[in-house]
């Protein structure tokens, strides 16, 4: 988890708004999350919208037993996260073979491009690997103009063909965090 | 703490779900998921064989999407241990229709009877109330637990947490199906979900 300095300059840039509009036309319903930056404006849609239940967790593997039970339960749902999440959850992904159920994740990538912290590069480094390694699809976005077509191709296999799949936000579409000027 | 009269395993999960209805039953890995089985098979119960620490995870997912249906998670101390973390998110979310009852001997059962954290010191009903579970209690008798059973039928006033001590016999197996997709597809078409 992290802040992330807010550009004065900027206003909100529009690819969270074309994920939320995706979720809505898939149904997605259940929203597990373990806060970042990156997705703060995807979460705050999703605690406004009526429609979507916004689930704080406490560690990232709790999102993935979450979805299992509400696959189970009749509602899909996405996993929202930072990269160094993603090693939080290897032994619970076992689930998305078990149950072959309609996983989605959207990983918000840290340790990459510009990155300052080192302590985030060996996590960001193998977040793709850990996820082909457990039988996950990735699909990456790396500018905001291609997320919509990304996402849509991740929910659409993830829901409708049972193919668990992580988009991978790239650091390059989120911009690097600011720790010093 | 008192290990006089501990209670047996199969004996609490049969009174739990003696009239169980419409409920639907998460059982954590090992033994808790042998319990539920003897106590009878049953399109609506979800067995886990793999998974530890997320039972309850599991069970949150079903009652957020089914919140007419009382869903209960039975597991041990074990399981229960890994995912403490998860009573913090039940106890945000607050699903009315939760029970969670963990089945404590006090030991990791299945690896050798190795002694958990709550044979010493971890105090899992004070974790769940103090994780916003108001609804937390220890229960010690069978009659205790034959009048606890009704109550997790009520989708109005959970969730709920219930320790329950229980001796160490190391039970035969009850083996339930450990094919995870007939599992949940089992469970999804009693609730009236075509399969994709």
């Amino acid at each position: 988890m992290h802040a992330r300095t807010e550009p004065a300059s900027e206003i909100a840039p529009s690819w969270p708004e074309d994920i939320f509009t995706i979720l809505q036309r898939f149904d997605v319903r259940q929203v597990p999350y373990v806060p970042d930056a990156g997705h703060s404006q995807l979460i705050e849609r999703v605690l406004g919208a009526s429609s979507m239940r916004g689930i704080p967790l406490t560690t990232e593997e709790e999102g993935v037993a979450l979805l299992a039970g509400a696959w189970a339960g009749g509602q899909r749902g996405v996993l929202l996260m930072q990269s160094s999440g993603v090693g939080n959850c290897v032994n619970m992904l076992s689930l998305t073979q078990i149950f072959r159920f309609p996983f989605l994740t959207l990983v918000t990538m840290r340790g990459e491009w510009g990155e300052f912290n080192p302590w985030q590069v060996p996590m960001g480094s193998n977040t793709q690997g850990v996820f082909e390694l457990c039988g996950i699809k990735v699909l990456r976005a790396s500018h905001a103009s291609e997320v919509r077509e990304v996402v849509e191709a991740a929910a659409g296999q993830a829901y409708n063909a049972c193919t668990p799949t992580a988009v991978l936000l790239s650091q390059r579409l989120i911009g690097a965090k600011v720790f010093t000027k | 703490m008192s290990k006089a009269n501990l209670l047996n395993r199969r004996a609490v999960v049969a009174s739990l779900l003696a009239e169980r209805k419409g409920t639907i039953v998460v059982g954590g890995l090992g033994a808790s998921t042998y319990d539920i089985a003897a106590a009878g098979d049953h399109d609506r119960n979800f067995y886990l064989w793999g998974a530890m620490g997320g039972a309850v995870m599991i069970g949150l997912g079903i009652a957020l999407a089914q919140p007419d249906l009382p869903v209960v998670v039975i597991t041990g101390d074990g399981d229960m241990l890994m995912g403490m973390g998860s009573l913090a998110t039940v106890g945000l979310q607050k699903p009315k229709n939760l029970t969670i009852v963990v089945l404590d001997n006090e030991v990791y059962g299945e690896t050798g009877g190795q002694a958990s954290h709550t044979a010493i010191a971890a105090d899992l009903v004070g974790v769940a109330r103090a994780c916003g579970i108001p609804d937390s209690r220890a229960i010690a008798t069978m009659a205790d637990i034959e009048a606890y059973a009704p109550g997790t039928h009520d989708v109005t006033s959970g969730p709920r947490f219930a320790s329950i001590k229980i001796d160490r016999a190391n039970l035969e197996r009850v083996l339930s199906s450990r094919d995870g997709q007939y599992t949940v597809n089992r469970i999804r078409g009693s609730l009236g979900f075509s399969p994709i």
